[in-house]
């Protein structure tokens, strides 16, 4: 089977995903390595907080980090000099003395810091976890799944539900609220860039305010081992000012496009006449699958497989063609495709904007 | 000791065949075959050898688990329920009007059967159908017991469910 093996090799070489620096010199230094390799991890580090919940994590930890880092160095500090000063006798009543104050001394302030650290830890832990609504909320429900994330925009008006996967955008300056939900096993929802990790239990909810005021892409990523797929279960929070929010979910209201040349309408055929319709859905065609990522605006999204790969026809290609190459264990099915209704597929997928 | 010990070692190597995991299935076709799964003892023209159909994921406890979760992503609950039966016929039962058999259950499920059931052929990849057929035997006992989980606690015995009896207990 060639036609199997061709394109799966394709993710390989299109790893790079939009909004890393684009321009690689070819003469690839250590330098610039080092220096993308920084990048790839502003998107996915609790040091580089973008919000007001991380930033107050963040703060902790620096907190922490020089505390204990100090008291570390003069504990060696002290250490060493004592092994430098062995000479000394401690038998007579004066230093034995001095000894044992210094002994009681030293317990005590450790009690007394460890005491604070805990005040200081757990009075962040209760601001992070302490209702962040203003009445201006958005509530958006986020169900882990094994290996994915089912995300929908709960509203009032069941009209104006929106309903995605792996993506999470959110408007900037305006708490949201997410409620986490799983369809199997233990997930936890974890996006370093906003706030700490909540975990999502099946038939229950559990709840996590989160806020950013900058513009950008966070990447989140499954904190709780869930399963082979565990490591390529990731999503994006695409953080956008209010108006551009606004136009997206006004785009995600719509049904998916209609085909609009002859092979997207034959990419269309080739997606309801096979198994796809299990699993998928697509809105405004008779696709509805439930236990699948809804494909309705599959073209706009920014990745495929949960975050495992950028989304582009070639990876798509790769991924439909063979899903277990690239991720073994994966609930998607390796589908027998005809090689002539591959490119129709395609064309018809990324045509879902 | 050490005889206890290779024993112990040679048994644990039979339980690798149970939990196989193919994780990597054949992109083949469906194969609808032919006479595989007929019925009838009266072969028009004499009959000739009939092709010989085996299931790939006989005895298969990670097949069967899968078949277990197909069976409801697919919606076979929608008519079976959990195989007790609701407005389609139970799957658990000793009387099948179109066979047990691995060939006919896939045969079954492939081509669909009069008042009902539907053609899965072009939906489900091939080696999901071998799945939910191992899973759908499991159900009445006819995979390796070593393979066969519980019964999910949710299975309805109706009036039409005749459960039948497991290994070991007289027929």
């Amino acid at each position: 089977m060639t036609w199997g093996r061709m394109p799966s090799c394709a993710p390989v070489a299109n790893r790079r995903w939009p909004g890393e620096s684009g321009t690689r010199p070819k003469l690839a230094t250590c330098a610039t390595m080092l220096f993308s390799l920084a990048s790839a991890f502003g998107q996915q580090s609790s040091l580089a907080p973008g919000g007001t919940h991380a930033s107050q994590i963040k703060s902790l930890g620096v907190f922490f980090f020089w505390l204990l880092g100090i008291i570390f160095l003069i504990v060696i500090a002290i250490a060493v000099a004592s092994i430098f000063q062995r000479g000394q006798s401690t038998q007579d009543e004066a230093a034995q003395r001095r000894l044992k104050t210094a002994i009681a001394g030293a317990s005590v302030l450790t009690i007394l810091i460890l005491f604070g650290l805990v005040v200081v830890s757990v009075g962040v832990g209760k601001e992070i976890s302490a209702p962040g609504g203003r009445g201006n909320e958005l509530v958006v429900e986020v169900t882990g799944n094994q290996w994915w994330w089912f995300v929908r925009y709960l509203n009032d008006d069941p009209t104006r539900i929106v309903v995605t996967a792996n993506e999470l955008h959110i408007p900037v300056g305006r708490p949201v609220l997410i409620r986490g939900l799983s369809n199997d096993v233990i997930h936890s929802f974890w996006v370093p860039g906003l706030q700490g990790k909540r975990d999502l239990i099946p038939s229950r909810v559990t709840t996590q305010w989160i806020e950013t005021n900058e513009p950008g892409r966070y990447r989140g990523q499954c904190a709780e081992f869930c399963g082979l797929q565990h490591a390529h279960m990731a999503l994006w929070t695409v953080a956008e000012p209010e108006s551009q929010f606004q136009q997206w979910i006004g785009t995600q209201l719509r049904p998916g496009a209609a085909p609009s040349d002859d092979l997207q309408q034959r990419g269309q055929e080739v997606f309801l006449s096979h198994a796809c319709v299990l699993c998928h859905s697509i809105q405004g065609t008779t696709a509805n699958g439930q236990v699948g990522p809804d494909l309705t605006h599959f073209g706009s999204r920014l990745s495929i497989a949960a975050g495992t790969l950028p989304n582009n026809k070639g990876n798509l290609a790769g991924w439909i063609a063979d899903p277990q190459n690239i991720k073994p264990g994966t609930r998607m099915a390796t589908v027998p495709l005809d090689p002539t209704d591959m490119q129709p597929l395609l064309e018809y997928l990324e045509s879902l904007q | 000791m050490r005889f206890a010990a290779i024993g112990c070692f040679l048994l644990a190597l039979t339980a690798c065949e149970r939990e196989r995991r193919d994780l990597r299935p054949s992109p083949a076709k469906v194969v609808v075959f032919g006479d595989a799964a007929i019925q009838s003892q009266i072969l028009p023209g004499g009959g000739a050898p009939r092709a010989s159909v085996t299931n790939p994921f006989q005895g298969n406890a990670y097949a069967i688990s899968e078949g277990q979760r197909l069976f409801g992503w697919y919606n076979c609950t929608g008519c079976h329920a959990n195989g007790g039966g609701a407005i389609g016929p139970p799957l658990i039962k000793d009387h099948w009007i179109y066979g047990n058999e691995p060939a006919n259950l896939f045969d079954t499920i492939v081509k669909g059967r009069p008042n009902g059931m539907p053609s899965w052929g072009a939906k489900i990849p091939e080696y999901q159908i071998w799945q939910l057929v191992t899973y759908i035997r499991s159900m009445n006992n006819l995979e390796p017991r070593s393979a066969t989980p519980e019964r999910l606690d949710t299975i309805e015995q109706s009036s039409r469910t005749i459960l039948p009896k497991s290994e070991g207990e007289p027929r």
